[in-house]
This record gives structure tokens, C-alpha cells and sequence, in this order.
């Protein structure tokens, strides 16, 4: 809302007060001014002047030489290059020596012919002559004929101004309007106001309204209040230059006398209006109802508007006239010809308001006002300030009384404020004098206190106060929130902390950081055909669409991280950093439901990523590329620090995505139940080479899993006292044979006196028969309570021998 | 004999002093020393010795024993330290090659900032609660006093998957869920932390994906000074000591009274400079006194509990605590960007 201070002077005094400290003022008080502008740009020596004659200049034939009348004693020759300018126009005169914004005005000869001025456009003046017709963007600025020559331009065109932009929250559209913004401006200023009452200015004709027009409202709920005037014999024509000065100044446009005097009535009032030309409506009839299935209506605009049931009209006997408190109708609208006027003044629905303009599209001043609900008790002032101003600046008669339906009625707003209760409630100390005082300055009335409880009147202007805590807020904003003090909560202490989930994934991302890992961030939105890469975590779940995407590249919820992940290898392997280790804890959304009726699965989920070398390009260090152990590897560690390194089982199972030869499932088991913890491997060399990357791999597993398993107490086991010993053995079995079949029957038949089973070789190609490998593993055999004998060792490893001998027909290779 | 043990002295000295490298050293000992070594050869003759004579002939030998053996270790040690200083300078490094480091990675900024936070207000006796992206409506707005149609809706565009459900636009939502859950018990101490998305195009300082930490605090009696001490010892802790902080009323539908929550600027401590646009301030949070519909909605009588709640933004507190221009540098992940937030 732009709010000139020269308007706001009409009703408050604004004396000793600069529009900058008002601003401050105003901002400390709860509604942030964006901006100060000052309308003078740097004016001065700018008067008004007549055009006597103008005659083509000898020399230039774009070029008039005038003679202008400023009221001076002679009358000035000025060479004036504007197309539009005429003789018998007022115009604006920059006398020699003005200064205009970058400008000064000097005498000068153009052409060889003298010009002792300059008729200046409305730009030059440093206006916003986007509200004006378009003749005058491009030429000199016409004023109206009736404007005294010799004026200085300041005063005429109203440039003594500044504009305070009112950046409103949603509750306080009271501020809509410059009575409500003078009300606020005196409640901080603590100064009287003195508000115009249109009631009394209204000079009605005998012959009454309700001849003819008569006006219904079909649904209340949608429609409080509908009260018209009939006015007859109005002559459009441009309103007075100060309403248009005024207009202009609040952004809005001139259009003429009547138009402009409904805006200018709801930029003074809050409230809307509209003008319906009488003769173009049928029946005599207005009512307000709901549109008709496949009812069609022509907005002002021009836009052919197709209607639902749900949006409200104004509609004549015969036909919908206009969207109630969004647009008038194209069929109805008030033009050049127009003599006779219905002024509508109406308190719509809010929400019905909203509904209709959101899903049309189409936002008006009106709309915008209505959605945020109107002053009740500004209907009827508001229609009669417009019947009172198109009398006097249109012409018109007013015909005799409001013709209405419904009612401005409203519940009175009492609230029960304590005294007690502002204190504690703001940890202050204000007696009841204080509070009484600052409620006088918002011109809410309050009763006679009792026990320390007032009783407070709400204005129906302030629709956003209906509770004690709102009276709270308007106390404490005008008691200034700097003067609150500062405490600390009272009460027990409680202990702060993380839940168990919470402090795992703490503690995975220190791990993975401290293991050389970099945490990413992704979006949660996705490419839909990206969901379905890594499809694995999710089987057989349907992934989530948004209803309206901003774009179809994030237009699903992800279903995995991976696809992300791979996009900022890319993104970075592109930026020539291909040494990558990355992971990211993040959620993914699954639902089972084609239609979705509820929230969707939500999982977190832990990816990581590695590709490239090993280790940065180093003297000392022989560069080698990462491969799928070093990502198990990563995994294992992980596991291992959460207690989980023999519950956790990797198998080769080729899951989608990724290379068949080189990728697992993980399988977790835990209190006998095997869990699926996720996927890894190297991803598929056709997924690679569309992403443009060398070998990659990756891995997702699923948290909920390993927060129920994760080891969360320590419990402290004896150091070993006696020494172990060790066996090393070498078997050749079948390539097809997994390492981990051979350990689990190694561990099966070592019992409780094998410590530990290590591979550390396998052995293929060479002199191995072929389809065969051999695998070396190191066993260490321990008995906590005494040192192991070789008997006792030979008795439990030849037992071991056997089994693989007879499980895999493991050859000891010699 | 004790002429030839003098003679055998004499040449012994002299040959062992001409040794120059330690396997003649050895040599030599062996010759002299060693058990067919001639000092024992002519040792073995003292069996034929008179008892008068033995013990002058012993102590002959036994100086010659020790003279040799002194210059062989005076000369092993000589050649040990020489070995030693052989050695060193063979071994020399060049101190200036890097050295082979431990692998490093790092927590990116936004978790590093939000765990900052959540850190200080565990402190404080907060705990951490988290709520699901893909809320309902009613969480994310009807139970945060925002029916449906109400215009300060319009506040957040948001992504919706159906009528019902939308990603959430705010952390608020798990205040309400974890006032459900605690069943009218107090206090009520929470930190949320969570992604949160809106309808804004990407640009320097918008992104419709963005991270928020939100506060709630309920008690039997809670007071807006209560919420001002809290966040200045919050600003106090996170930018320093010689934080204040100024608050200026504002509106949000779940709070009244509102604040909008200015910190003095810490790059120029309140002078004014290019991040604080010269005014000396940095907006940075809103709060405000819990509204009594949404305590109700949580199952909390306002009339005898009230609470606070304050909300800010991850990237925004991490772009001015870093120094960061672009939003954007969180999500796009280049490793340059994120691997600089690596300290203590």
C-alpha cells in the first residue's frame, strides 16, 4: 500500500514529523515500511503556462517555437520539440534557470531561434507516467484547461509529497486504505484524527433509489451486505487533477471522474466499489447468487471468464453483470456515453473471494481487499462518500436512500483483558494506566476496570483482533518491544540431548567424514524416469508425484539417493575433480497407493559414492583406481563400529542398476531375522557411460534397520591371557565358491577356539587348473583360560579341513 | 718370551693403527687376540716357565693384552660413529615433499550449521525432534491456525501432491505432532531441524528446497522476556559474544505477539558494512508467544500454559556466518565448496 503523507495530512497532523521518522516510527510499531519516496525529484522554477500560439520553427521540422503565458509580465518563446504540444493548452514551464531532475534550464537558441524555457513532459518532472494516457507518456504533459497559469507546478500537481510503501502482513489489511493508516499513524503518534463523514455530505434528490433498482442476495453466506445508490445524469469526464495527483501517487491510474472516484473511495475507505451503467442493465434488478454451470462472463479486461458453481456473480434479471469482489462486467461497464449509475458497495465473502480469484487468475485492487474481509461499518460510509464525490465532481444526482439487502450488523468484539495476565504473559510490569493509555491511542474504547480485568471494544476495522493475546501484541508494539526485558525461562532444568536415531546419524557422519567421505545434499525432488534406476530399496513401491511441479525435472519424490548421487560425480568429475567419495543421509518417499490418500512412506537412507584414484596424485604413492573393496570396505568399517560386522551379509545377487558381476544385496540379521539393508556395487557400465563417468560405485543402505541394531552400550570383554596360535592354510575350490560360504564353515567347525579366519590371498590363473582359485586364510586358534597345546589345535583345524574338504572338495594345496 | 711379547706389542700396535676399515680390524683381532691368535700362541709357552718367572711374564702379557685391545675398541668405535655419519647421510630426506595424509572428508556447511545449533540448544535443555517432508494439511497450516482460504496462505506457495498433502512449507508442523505426543506434559523444550520446500525460482537467494530449525518452548509460565533472553544467549553463542539482538513485530498466524528477530551485525559489530546493507543489522529469525488456538490444537490449555516458538533458516545463518553469496552452492555439491568447511 502506498501511502502519501500530503493524503495522510488530510486527517492527522503530520507536523515536526519527517517522512523518514514517521517511517521508523511505523516500522518499530510492527508494519515495515519498504520504502520512502519523495516525489519532488529536485523540482524547482516549474510554473504553469498557456500556449498562445504555436508555429512551425523555419529551420527544423520537427521543431514548434510557442509563445506561453506564465503570468509574467512578458510573455515567453519557447522551442518545443513534443508533438502533442498545441495553442490554448496549459501546460507545464520550466523558466529559464528551473532545475528539473539532471537538468538545468538555460536560455538558448535552437535552430537560431531563441527559447527562453522548456514545456516539460511528465518525465522530465520525474513522474511515473506509466499511469498516464499514452499521448502524454510521449509528449508534453497537458493539463487541464481550467488550471491558473503562473502556479507553481509543485503545488498543482501535488509533487510536495512523499510515499511511504506499506509492506502489510496478511492481518493487517485495515492498513488497505489510508483512514486505516492514519488511525496507526495515530496510535504511535498518540494524535488526534479527524476523519471526513460522508453521511452528512450526501445532498439526496426527492425521486427515490429503490424505483429503480432493487437489489437480493441469494446465498448470505457468500454476501453479509449488498447496499447501492441509484445516481442519474452523471457526465464522464477527467476527475479534478488533485484526485488524479492522489490516484497517481497510489499507483493507480486515471481512467475518469467515475471510475476515479470508486478508487479513490476504496484506497480512502478500505472498501470497493463499483459503478454499473444503470441503462445497460435489465430488469431494474441486481442480485448476488452463484454462477450458473457453464455460465459465461466478459471481464473488464476483455478475458472471457467460463464460471463454476462455486463463484459469485452480480447478475441483472437477464444475465451475470459482474464477479462479485474480483471484476465488473464488460456488459455493464461504465463508459463515455454512460448517464445513469448504480454504485455498488458490498461486503463479499473473503474465502469465496479468494477461491474465485485464485483459480481464475485474476487479482484485482478489490479482490485483494475482500479477500483479507472488509470493515463491516464501512460499507455504508464508503457508498456514501462516492455518492457524495460523483455529485460533486460528476454531476450526478443522487437519488433518495441506500437500497440494500442484508446487513452491516455486526457481533461487537469485547474481550476480557487482565491485567495480571498482559504482565506474565509479556514479563513486563505495566500498570493499568499504561495499558488504558495505549488502547485510547488505538481508538479502542474500554470499560470501567474491575479486579484488574478491563473489558476492550474491538473496532470492526481490526478483523485480526478477536483474542487477549492480539491486545497483547497491540500493547506491546506500541510500548515498544526494545522496552521488554530480558529473562530466562523459569522452571526445572531439563536435559537436552539427540534420540538414539538422532545420535547415529551423528556418528555415521563423523565416521564417514574421518574415513575421507564428503557429505552432499540432493534435492528430494527428481526426474520421474530417474526413480527408476536403482529400484531395489524400494520394490515394488510406487514413487510420489507432485500436482504441480515447477518443472518436469523435479517433478517426483526421490525414491533413492543414488540418482543425485551420480548427477554430482558428474557435476564434479565435469569440474575436473574426479577423485571422488561422497555420501549423503537424506529421506525417500514410497507410496503403495496409485491414488494418494495418505502421507507416503518416508525412509532415511545413507548413499555413498566412490570413483577415481585412491589417493590424489602423489609422489610416493602409486595411483591405483578405486574398486568395489574399497567400498565394501567403507561399509564394513561402518559396521564393524556399530557392533554389526557379523550380522551383516553381503550376497551376489546382482540387484538392478548396477553391475551384475561386481554388486551385492545387504542382508542384515538381527534377533534371527534377516532384514535387507540395502544394495552395492559398481554401477552398470551403461548407466556409467550415459553419466559419463569411469568406473563408479555405490551404495544405499536403509537406517531404521541399523538403528535397532546398532551396538549403543559398551561392555568391556577381557584382554586375552594366554597366547593363540596361528594356521595358515591355502584351499583350491571351485571359482563359483564364495569367501564367505568357506569362512562360515570355517567358524562352524573352529568352535570357541578360533579367534579369527582372515583371507589374505586368492590365487587364480598361473598354474591353477582353470575354473578353480585358491584361497588363503589365516586362522588364529585361542582358549581363554590356558595355552593351547598342538594337540588340541591340530584336533580342532583337522575337523576344519575335513569340512571343506567335504563341503567345497577343498584341495589343501601343498 | 718377554722380548717377543714386546715385539709382538710393537708390531700389533703398528698394524692396528694403519686399520682403515673394520673387517682388517677384525682380522687383526683374530690374529692377535683370537684363541689360535699369537698372543695366546705365545702364551702357551708359559707352562714351561719358572714360578718366579710367571707371574712377571703374566703381567707382561696381560699389558699387552689390554694396549691391544684398547686401540681395537678405540678404533671400533671410531669406525661405528664414522658407519653412523654414513648412514645418516645416506638417509637424508627432502623435508620439503608432502607428506602422505590421512584420508579427509567432511560434513556439509548446512548439517555442519544446523548441528552447530543444535548443539548450543541441547545446552539449553533442548531436545531434537524431527517430522516427515510430505505432510497433510492439517500439520503443516489448519493445526498451525491457518484454515483453509485463510490469505496468509498465500505467504507460502507449496508444493502439493494431492488436496490433503504437501511437502512441508515450514518445521512448525512437528511442534504440533510433538505436542500431540507429550499429552499436555511440560516443559516442552524442542530444536527441529528439518528440509522444508516452497514455490520460489532458484536464484542468488531463493531456492524452493531450503533447511529451517525451529524452537518450541512450553511451561506453565512462559513469557515473551523468556523468549528474548533465550535467543540472545542463542546469538551470543553462535556469533559471539558481543551479539544483541533487536526484535521488531511482525506477523505469523501461529504466534501472537510475533517478532521478526534482527542480530547486530558481527562482520562490522553493528557499524554497518556491505553484508549488514550498512544498517548494522542482520535478519536472521522470526518468533513469538505460541497463539492460544494452536496450544489448543496440541492439546494445551492457553489459559494455563503458554509457550514461544522461533523459526530461522539454515542457508541463510550459514551464508552470512560463511560469507557465502549463492544459495544455489549447497545444492550444485562442487567439491571446492562444500570441503571448505572443515575446522574446529
Amino acid at each position: 500500500m502506498k501511502v502519501s503523507t500530503g493524503w495522510l495530512a488530510d486527517y492527522i497532523s503530520l507536523d515536526g514529523v519527517t517522512a523518514e521518522e514517521l517511517a521508523d516510527k511505523i516500522t518499530d510499531a510492527g508494519i515495515e515500511i519498504d520504502s520512502v519516496e519523495r516525489r519532488n525529484k529536485g523540482l524547482s522554477g516549474i510554473v504553469t503556462g498557456f500556449v498562445k500560439s504555436k508555429e512551425k520553427h523555419p529551420d527544423a521540422d520537427k521543431l514548434n517555437v510557442c509563445i506561453v503565458d506564465t503570468g509574467q509580465d512578458e510573455d515567453l518563446q519557447i522551442v518545443c520539440g513534443a508533438k502533442n504540444v498545441a495553442a490554448g493548452q496549459k501546460v507545464p514551464v520550466a523558466l529559464v534557470g528551473a532545475k528539473l531532475p539532471g537538468l538545468e534550464i538555460k536560455k538558448a537558441k535552437l535552430r537560431g531561434v531563441v527559447s527562453q524555457g522548456m514545456i516539460c513532459s511528465a518525465k522530465e518532472l520525474g513522474m511515473n507516467d506509466k499511469l498516464l494516457p499514452k499521448e502524454l507518456q510521449e509528449g508534453i504533459l497537458v493539463l487541464p484547461e481550467d488550471t491558473e497559469i503562473g502556479q507553481d507546478i509543485m503545488t498543482v500537481l501535488g509533487l510536495n509529497d512523499e510515499i511511504l510503501e506499506f509492506d502489510l502482513t496478511p492481518n493487517r489489511s485495515d492498513c488497505l486504505s489510508m483512514i486505516g493508516a492514519a488511525y496507526e499513524t495515530s496510535a504511535i503518534l498518540g494524535r488526534e484524527l479527524s476523519l471526513p463523514d460522508p453521511g452528512r455530505d450526501v445532498i439526496e434528490i426527492i425521486s427515490p433509489a429503490s424505483d429503480k433498482i432493487a437489489v437480493t442476495v441469494e446465498n448470505e453466506e457468500h454476501c453479509k451486505h449488498y447496499a447501492v445508490r441509484y445516481i442519474s445524469g452523471v457526465k464522464p469526464a477527467p476527475s479534478p487533477l488533485w484526485m488524479q495527483n492522489r490516484l497517481m501517487a497510489a499507483g493507480v491510474r486515471p481512467i475518469n471522474n467515475i471510475v476515479d472516484i470508486t478508487n479513490y473511495v476504496m484506497l480512502e475507505y478500505g472498501q470497493p466499489l463499483h459503478a454499473f451503467d444503470a441503462d445497460r442493465l435489465e430488469g431494474g434488478a441486481l442480485g448476488v447468487r452463484l454462477a450458473r454451470e457453464g455460465e459465461i462472463l466478459t471481464t473488464l479486461d476483455g478475458q472471457e471468464r467460463k464460471l463454476e458453481p462455486h463463484m459469485l456473480v452480480i447478475a441483472d434479471a437477464a444475465k451475470a453483470v459482474a464477479l462479485a469482489g474480483v471484476m465488473g462486467g464488460l456488459n455493464s461497464e461504465v463508459t463515455d456515453q454512460t448517464v445513469n449509475i448504480v454504485l455498488e458497495s458490498a461486503r463479499f465473502d473473503g474465502g469465496t473471494v479468494r477461491k474465485t480469484s485464485r483459480q481464475l487468475g485474476l487479482r484485482s485492487e478489490a479482490s485483494l481487499r475482500f479477500e483479507k474481509e472488509v470493515d463491516p461499518r464501512s460499507v455504508i460510509p464508503a457508498l456514501n462518500r462516492a455518492a457524495s464525490l460523483l455529485s460533486r465532481y460528476a454531476g450526478g444526482s443522487v437519488h433518495g436512500g441506500i437500497v440494500q439487502a442484508g446487513t452491516d450488523e455486526v457481533e461487537e468484539r469485547v474481550i476480557k483483558l487482565s491485567l495480571d495476565k498482559v504482565n506474565r504473559r509479556l514479563g513486563m510490569d505495566l500498570s493499568l494506566l499504561e495499558v488504558k493509555t495505549l488502547f485510547a491511542r488505538l481508538h479502542f474504547s474500554f470499560g470501567d476496570a474491575e479486579e484488574g480485568t478491563i473489558e476492550v471494544s474491538v473496532p470492526t476495522r481490526r478483523g485480526d483482533i478477536s483474542l487477549d493475546v492480539d491486545l497483547f501484541e497491540e500493547i506491546a508494539r506500541l510500548y515498544g518491544y526494545d522496552n521488554i526485558p530480558t529473562t530466562l525461562i523459569e522452571g526445572p532444568t531439563t536435559p537436552g540431548g539427540l534420540t538414539g536415531p538422532q545420535a547415529l546419524r551423528r556418528t555415521l557422519r563423523r565416521l564417514l567424514a574421518d574415513g575421507g567421505y564428503q557429505e552432499v545434499l540432493g534435492y528430494s525432488f527428481i526426474q520421474p524416469e530417474r526413480t527408476a534406476l536403482f529400484p531395489a530399496l524400494t520394490e515394488g513401491g510406487l514413487a510420489v508425484k507432485l500436482a504441480m511441479p515447477m518443472s518436469e525435472d523435479r517433478s517426483v519424490l526421490r525414491t533413492s539417493l543414488l540418482p543425485q548421487l551420480l548427477d554430482i560425480a558428474q557435476y564434479n568429475v565435469n569440474r575436473r575433480q574426479s577423485d571422488l567419495a561422497l555420501f549423503e543421509i537424506g529421506s525417500v518417499f514410497i507410496t503403495d497407493e496409485e491414488q494418494l490418500t495418505r502421507q507416503p512412506r518416508e525412509f532415511q537412507t545413507l548413499a555413498l559414492l566412490l570413483t577415481g584414484s585412491r589417493a590424489a596424485k602423489q609422489w610416493n604413492v602409486a595411483p591405483e583406481s578405486v574398486d568395489f573393496f574399497d567400498l565394501k570396505g567403507a561399509l564394513e568399517s561402518v559396521f564393524a563400529y556399530l557392533g554389526l560386522d557379523n550380522a551383516v551379509v553381503f550376497e551376489g545377487d546382482s540387484p538392478q542398476g548396477y553391475h551384475p558381476g561386481r554388486s551385492a544385496s545387504l542382508y542384515l540379521n538381527v534377533k534371527g531375522e534377516r532384514v535387507k539393508l540395502g544394495t552395492m556395487g559398481q554401477i552398470h557400465p551403461d548407466l556409467q557411460r550415459k553419466q559419463d563417468l569411469e568406473d563408479t560405485y555405490t551404495a544405499e543402505i536403509l537406517l531404521a534397520p541399523l538403528y535397532e541394531a546398532a551396538r549403543t552400550t559398551l561392555q568391556y570383554t577381557e584382554l586375552p591371557r594366554f597366547p593363540g596360535m596361528e594356521r595358515d592354510i591355502a584351499v583350491v575350490v571351485d571359482s563359483e565358491v564364495p569367501a564367505s560360504r568357506l569362512l562360515d564353515v570355517i567358524r562352524e567347525q573352529g568352535g570357541s577356539l578360533l579367534q579369527s579366519a582372515q583371507v589374505f590371498d586368492v590365487y587364480t590363473g598361473g598354474k591353477m587348473e582353470s575354473g578353480k582359485k585358491s584361497i588363503a586364510v589365516s586362522l588364529l586358534y585361542r582358549h581363554t583360560e590356558h595355552t593351547l597345546t598342538d594337540e588340541e589345535v591340530s584336533e580342532v583345524h583337522s575337523k576344519v579341513l575335513d569340512a571343506l574338504q567335504q563341503s567345497f572338495g577343498a584341495n589343501l594345496r601343498k | 718370551m718377554k722380548e717377543k711379547l714386546e715385539a709382538l706389542k710393537v708390531e700389533a700396535l703398528e698394524k692396528l693403527r694403519e686399520v682403515q676399515d673394520p673387517q682388517t680390524l677384525n682380522d687383526l683381532r683374530v690374529k692377535y687376540l683370537g684363541k689360535k691368535g699369537e698372543l695366546t700362541e705365545v702364551l702357551r709357552g708359559m707352562g714351561s716357565l719358572s714360578s718366579e718367572e710367571r707371574p712377571v711374564i703374566g703381567q707382561v702379557a696381560n699389558t699387552v693384552r689390554s694396549a691391544i685391545e684398547e686401540i681395537i675398541v678405540s678404533k671400533q668405535e671410531a669406525f661405528q660413529e664414522q658407519e653412523t655419519l654414513n648412514r645418516l647421510q645416506a638417509e637424508k630426506v627432502d623435508v620439503t615433499l608432502p607428506g602422505r595424509r590421512l584420508p579427509q572428508g567432511g560434513i556439509h556447511p548446512l548439517n555442519r550449521v544446523i548441528q552447530e545449533i543444535e548443539d548450543i540448544f541441547i545446552g539449553m535443555g533442548y531436545r531434537v525432534a524431527e517430522g516427515p517432508e510430505v505432510e497433510t494439511d492439517y500439520y503443516n497450516f489448519e493445526a498451525l491456525n491457518l484454515p483453509k482460504n485463510h490469505p496468509a496462505r498465500d505467504m507460502q506457495d507449496s508444493f502439493y501432491l494431492t488436496e490433503e498433502l504437501l511437502m512441508r512449507t515450514q518445521t512448525s508442523p512437528v511442534q504440533v505432532r510433538t505436542m500431540q505426543a507429550m499429552q499436555g506434559e511440560v516443559p516442552v523444550k524442542i530444536i527441529c531441524p528439518g528440509k522444508v520446500f516452497r514455490r520460489d525460482d532458484d536464484d542468488a537467494t531463493h531456492s524452493f528446497q531450503f533447511h529451517q530449525i525451529e524452537g518450541l518452548v512450553i511451561g506453565p509460565n512462559i513469557r515473551m522476556s523468556d523468549l528474548k533472553g533465550t535467543l540472545q544467549q542463542f546469538v551470543k553463542e553462535m556469533f559471539g559474544p558481543n551479539t544483541g539482538i533487536r526484535l521488531r513485530p511482525s506477523f505469523f498466524p501461529f504466534t501472537e505477539p510475533s517478532v521478526e528477530v534482527d542480530v547486530s551485525c558481527f562482520k562490522c559489530g553493528g557499524h554497518g558494512c556491505r553484508l549488514c546493507k550498512q544498517t548494522g543489522w542482520l535478519e536472521i529469525l522470526g518468533a513469538g508467544m505460541v497463539h492460544p488456538k494452536v496450544l489448543e490444537m496440541g492439546g494445551y490449555d492457553p489459559e494455563k500454559y503458554s509457550g514461544f516458538a522461533f523459526g530461522m533458516g539454515a542457508e541463510r545463518i550459514a551464508m552470512l556466518k560463511y560469507g557465502i553469496d549463492d544459495i544455489r552452492n549447497f545444492y550444485f555439491n562442487d567439491i571446492g565448496f562444500v570441503k571448505q568447511f572443515r575446522g574446529v
